[in-house]
C-alpha cells in the first residue's frame, strides 16, 4: 500500500500575513509552516500503514525551495520519503496550475491512495483535491471525518451541511481528510533524527513533462486586480449588565426592526 | 456572457444559495440559465424558474440521485462546452466545491472561490473575495471562459422575479470512473427548524455556555425568535453540539441578519464564518472577549441571568 499525501507551506500561523501589494501575491518571506489541515492527512496515512503493519507514506509539496522545512516535519512526523516540486516558475500558479503538477507528480507514483488536507489555512480554499482526482480520473470523497480500508476499498464518513454521509470507492482514490478525523501526534526525537536519513527527492516541471507556460502566473486561469479595504461595520454599542440588559437588548433589536 | 448557475438540491427543495447566486447573476443582466441535476428534480424547475432564469436545464436522472460530485462534473462539462456558456456560478457547499473544482479541471478553466460579491465592470467579470481572516478584500477574475466561481454561503439572498422559464431537459451521460464512489447511507437533517444557511435569525452557543445542557439557553431563545442554533467548533469537539451546526473556518460560513452570540470568545476561526451577519449582538461576561471588537451590540453580562430573560421578553413581544 503506497499512499501519497498532498502537503503544502503556508506562512507560519505566529507571523502576520500580507498580501504584496505589487504583485498580489501572498507574502511568503515570513518563516514558513506545514499546513496544519495536512498533518491530519499526514497522521491518516501513517495510521493506515501501522494499522497494515506495511506500506509507504510519501509526501508531495509543490512549493519554493525553503519549503523543505515543511518536508523535514513530514519525514519527522513519520512519512517514509518526500517528493519536492520546487522551482521559482511555480510562484502564482492559481488552482489549474497547481492541479497540472500536483496531478503529474501523482501520476509518476501511482500510489494506491492519495490524501490531501481539508483546506490551506492561508487560501481557505477546499478545491484541490476535486481538481486533483478529475484530472488523474481517480474517485474523490472530501470532508472525511473517519476512514476504513479493507478489501480494495476506502469507506468513509463525509462531513455535509446536513450530517454524514457514508460513501465507499474503490482504491486508488483520492481522499481530502476533514480535521475532524484524527488528533495528528507531535514529531518525536528519534522522528526528527531519523529524518535526516529518508530520502527527499526534488523535481523540476521538465521531470514531469510540464512546460513553464503551464504553471505559474501565466499558466493560470484566474488573476489579481486589486486589494481593499472590507467595507466597516457601523457603530457598536457597549452595555454591562446591571439586571437590566434583556431589556436593553430587546429595545435594541426592536430598533432596528429585527423582531 | 451567457452564464449558467447550478442550482443544488436537498430534500426536494432548491437550496436557497443557490437561488440567492441566480437572483444575484440576473440582477447583472446577462442571459441566465440554471440547472438542476438530481433525481426526480424537474419539479423544482418553475421555483427555479421564478428566481431569474429565463431557461432551466433538467438533468434528471436515477444516476444523480446522491449528491456525489463526479457524475455530475460529467452532466456539466459536456452542457457547458455545448452550449458554450462563458461563466458558471455555484453558490459554495460542500457538494458544489467538489463539482467546480473538478469543472475546473475538466475544463482546463479558471475557478475563483469563496466570493462574496460579484460585478460587471466594463463587460469584464469581477468577483471580490476576502482574505487573510477576511481582513482584506481581494478582487480577482478571469482571464479567459469559462470563468467558474464559487459564491460564499449566505451571501446573496433569493429574490423571485416573478417570471417563467422555458424548461428543457439535458442527456445523462456519465463515465464509468465517476460513477465508482458510491453513496451508501445519506445523511439527513439532525434538526429541526430552519437550518443554519437558511435561517434569518442564528443563535449560537460557545463554552461560556458552561456545560452542553445549557444550550437549551440558545435552543429557547433561537425559537422565540424563529431562528436556528449555531454552535462554536470548540464545544461542537467537545461534543455538545453536532457539527452540521458548526460556524467558523472549518465550519459553515452563515450571513443571517441578525446573529447572536452566547458565551462566545469569538476567535478569529469564528469570525471568518458569521462576520458577515447583519446585526451581531454578543453577550459574554468577559469584557476583553475579541467578539465585542466586531459586534454591533456588546453586553458584558452573564449569559445564564440574561438570556431566559431576553427570551421571556421576545414571547410577550411576539406574542402581543
Amino acid at each position: 500500500m503506497k499512499i501519497l499525501v498532498c502537503v503544502k507551506e503556508v506562512p507560519d500561523a505566529s507571523a502576520p500575513m500580507r498580501i504584496d501589494p505589487q504583485t498580489f501575491r501572498l507574502d511568503r518571506s515570513v518563516p514558513g509552516a506545514l499546513n496544519e489541515f495536512d498533518t491530519h492527512a499526514i497522521e491518516e496515512a501513517l495510521r493506515v500503514k501501522e494499522g497494515s503493519g506495511e506500506g509507504e507514506v510519501v509526501a508531495l509539496l509543490m512549493g519554493p525551495p525553503r519549503a523543505a522545512d515543511s518536508l523535514r516535519k513530514a519525514l519527522a512526523l513519520g512519512a517514509d520519503r518526500v517528493v519536492h516540486v520546487a522551482e521559482d516558475s511555480l510562484a502564482g500558479s492559481d488552482l489549474l496550475a497547481t492541479t497540472k503538477v500536483l496531478a503529474a507528480a501523482a501520476e509518476r507514483e501511482s500510489p494506491d491512495l492519495v490524501l490531501f488536507g481539508q483546506q490551506g489555512s492561508d487560501s481557505d480554499g477546499a478545491v484541490l483535491c476535486a481538481s486533483v482526482a478529475d484530472r488523474v480520473r481517480l474517485p474523490l470523497i472530501s470532508q472525511a471525518a473517519s476512514l476504513e480500508l479493507s478489501d480494495g476499498k476506502a469507506k468513509v464518513k463525509r462531513q455535509t451541511e446536513y450530517g454524514y454521509d457514508v460513501i465507499e470507492a474503490p482504491l486508488p482514490c483520492v481522499i481530502a481528510v476533514s480535521d475532524a478525523i484524527n488528533e495528528p501526534r507531535y514529531p518525536s526525537l528519534k522522528g526528527i533524527m531519523g529524518a535526516k536519513k529518508k530520502t527527499q527527492e526534488t523535481l523540476t516541471i521538465s521531470d514531469l513533462s510540464i512546460s513553464a507556460d503551464e504553471v505559474g502566473e501565466g499558466g493560470s486561469a484566474t488573476e489579481v486586480y486589486a486589494l481593499g479595504e472590507p467595507p466597516p461595520r457601523g457603530e457598536s454599542r457597549r452595555i454591562e449588565d446591571n439586571g437590566d440588559a434583556a431589556q436593553a437588548i430587546l429595545q435594541y433589536l426592536t430598533e432596528k426592526k429585527l423582531l | 456572457m451567457p452564464t449558467l448557475v447550478y442550482v443544488e438540491d436537498h430534500e426536494g427543495e432548491p437550496v436557497k444559495g443557490s437561488l440567492g447566486v441566480l437572483s444575484k447573476a440576473a440582477r447583472l443582466g446577462d442571459e441566465v440559465a440554471a440547472v438542476l441535476c438530481g433525481s426526480g428534480v424537474e419539479k423544482l424547475a418553475d421555483e427555479v424558474g421564478r428566481h431569474g432564469a429565463a431557461r432551466v436545464l433538467v438533468a434528471d436522472d436515477a444516476a444523480l440521485e446522491a449528491p456525489l460530485p463526479q457524475p455530475r462534473v460529467d452532466v456539466l462539462a459536456r452542457l457547458i462546452e455545448s452550449e458554450g456558456f462563458d461563466t458558471v456560478l455555484f453558490g459554495a457547499s460542500v457538494l458544489t466545491a467538489d463539482v467546480a473544482a473538478a469543472l475546473a479541471s475538466r475544463l482546463d478553466a479558471g475557478l475563483n472561490w469563496d466570493l462574496v460579491d460579484l460585478e460587471s465592470r466594463d463587460g469584464e467579470l469581477v468577483g471580490k473575495r476576502p482574505a487573510l481572516q477576511d481582513s482584506v478584500i481581494v478582487e480577482v477574475g478571469w482571464k479567459r471562459a469559462p470563468r467558474l466561481a464559487l459564491i460564499r454561503s449566505g451571501t446573496f439572498e433569493p429574490a423571485e422575479t416573478g417570471g417563467s422559464a422555458e424548461v428543457a431537459k439535458i442527456p445523462v451521460e456519465i463515465e464509468d470512473w465517476s460513477q465508482q464512489a458510491v453513496m451508501l447511507e445519506q445523511a439527513h437533517e439532525e434538526s429541526e427548524g430552519p437550518s443554519i444557511e437558511d435561517a434569518d435569525v442564528i443563535v449560537a452557543g460557545g463554552r461560556g455556555l458552561g456545560k452542553p445542557e445549557n444550550f437549551s439557553l440558545a435552543e429557547d431563545l433561537a425559537k422565540a425568535l424563529g431562528g436556528a442554533v449555531a454552535a462554536t467548533r470548540a464545544v461542537v469537539d467537545a461534543g455538545w453540539y453536532p457539527y452540521a451546526s458548526q460556524v467558523g473556518q472549518t465550519g459553515k460560513t452563515v450571513a443571517p441578519k441578525l446573529y447572536i452570540a452566547l458565551g462566545i470568545s469569538g476567535a478569529i476561526q469564528h469570525k471568518v464564518g458569521m462576520q458577515s451577519s447583519g446585526t451581531i449582538v454578543a453577550i459574554n461576561k468577559d469584557p476583553n472577549a475579541p467578539i465585542f471588537e466586531y459586534s454591533d451590540l456588546g453586553v458584558v453580562g452573564d449569559v445564564h441571568e440574561i438570556v431566559p430573560k431576553l427570551t421571556e421578553l421576545v414571547r410577550q413581544q411576539k406574542g402581543s
